[in-house]
């Protein structure tokens, strides 16, 4: 348990310092970078959580193809580089204060809720469950979201290029 | 391990995306944030998720069903998001989102 809660805290460190680095670096390829930080330490808070399928997806799909994608924006869109050239616009402080209500509110309300909820877990979830479930019970959404992705795929397509 | 460490985790992120969102000027930037408020999202789901974990429980593994939906349609809406960014960028040879402002009256 308490090996667990090490292993939480330092991940949980290095995500928070890595958010407030993808939201403050002037480089933008940094940026990224730290993005790349804050979704690998999602999926290992997966693995902890003994839900492993859905944090080797993570790394597939966010680390392998998302991240891959917005470095072809940076590059494609001549994104300044340098350190003096500005990223940001002027409400630095109002942004922030919107921020620290949100998480004020959210904080407490989860510790009101759910004070002392302890996680049992005792039986990861196997792969095989879930793949019942997205066949089985949620066949329909499954079809859907691929004509959505059909959608976006064509719509990117026609979007982008030139004619 | 408590339910909450994984909850206030998710909501600090989140935050952290909202205050990018507010303040970045790059529209790439924007969009990275948005993928930090969503990979949020998918913590909490999935801690909501592993709460439910009695072997015996049909609803186990609906946290994950919904944390695989929410990455799907993350990688869609990048993809698109990324399409129009390049629109932009050809339109007005600037990715800033201060100087998208065509539709202004």
């Amino acid at each position: 348990m308490v090996a667990e809660n090490v292993f939480f805290g330092i991940i949980a460190a290095a995500m928070a310092i890595s958010a407030l680095g993808v939201v403050s670096t002037k480089n933008v390829v940094h940026a990224a970078l730290y993005l790349v930080i804050v979704l690998a330490g999602g999926a290992a808070q997966f693995l902890l959580l003994g839900q492993e399928f859905v944090a080797w997806v993570q790394v597939l799909v966010y680390i392998g193809a998302v991240i891959v994608l917005f470095l072809f924006g940076i590059m494609l869109t001549r994104a300044p580089m340098h350190p003096g050239e500005t990223l940001g616009n002027d409400l630095r402080w109002p942004a922030a204060a919107a921020a620290l209500f949100l998480a004020a509110i959210l904080g407490s309300l989860f510790v009101k809720t759910w004070h002392g909820q302890k996680l049992h877990l005792e039986s990861p979830v196997r792969t095989s469950e879930i793949t019942n479930a997205v066949f089985r019970v949620y066949i329909i959404p499954f079809e859907i979201v691929g004509v959505l992705l059909l959608g976006a795929l064509i719509g990117a397509v026609v979007l982008a290029r030139r004619d | 391990m408590l339910l909450n460490q994984f909850l206030l985790l998710s909501a600090f992120l989140f935050c952290t995306g909202i205050y990018g969102v507010l303040t970045r000027k790059h529209t790439v930037l924007v969009l990275m944030s948005i993928e930090l408020m969503l990979a949020a999202v998918n913590i909490n789901l999935v801690a909501f998720g592993a709460l439910h974990n009695s072997p015996t429980d049909p609803g186990r593994v609906i946290g994950q069903v919904f944390a695989l939906f929410v990455l799907t349609i993350a990688a869609a809406e990048v993809g698109v998001g990324l399409a129009i960014v390049l629109l932009i960028y050809r339109n007005s040879h600037s990715a800033d989102l201060d100087d998208a402002h065509a539709l202004k009256g």
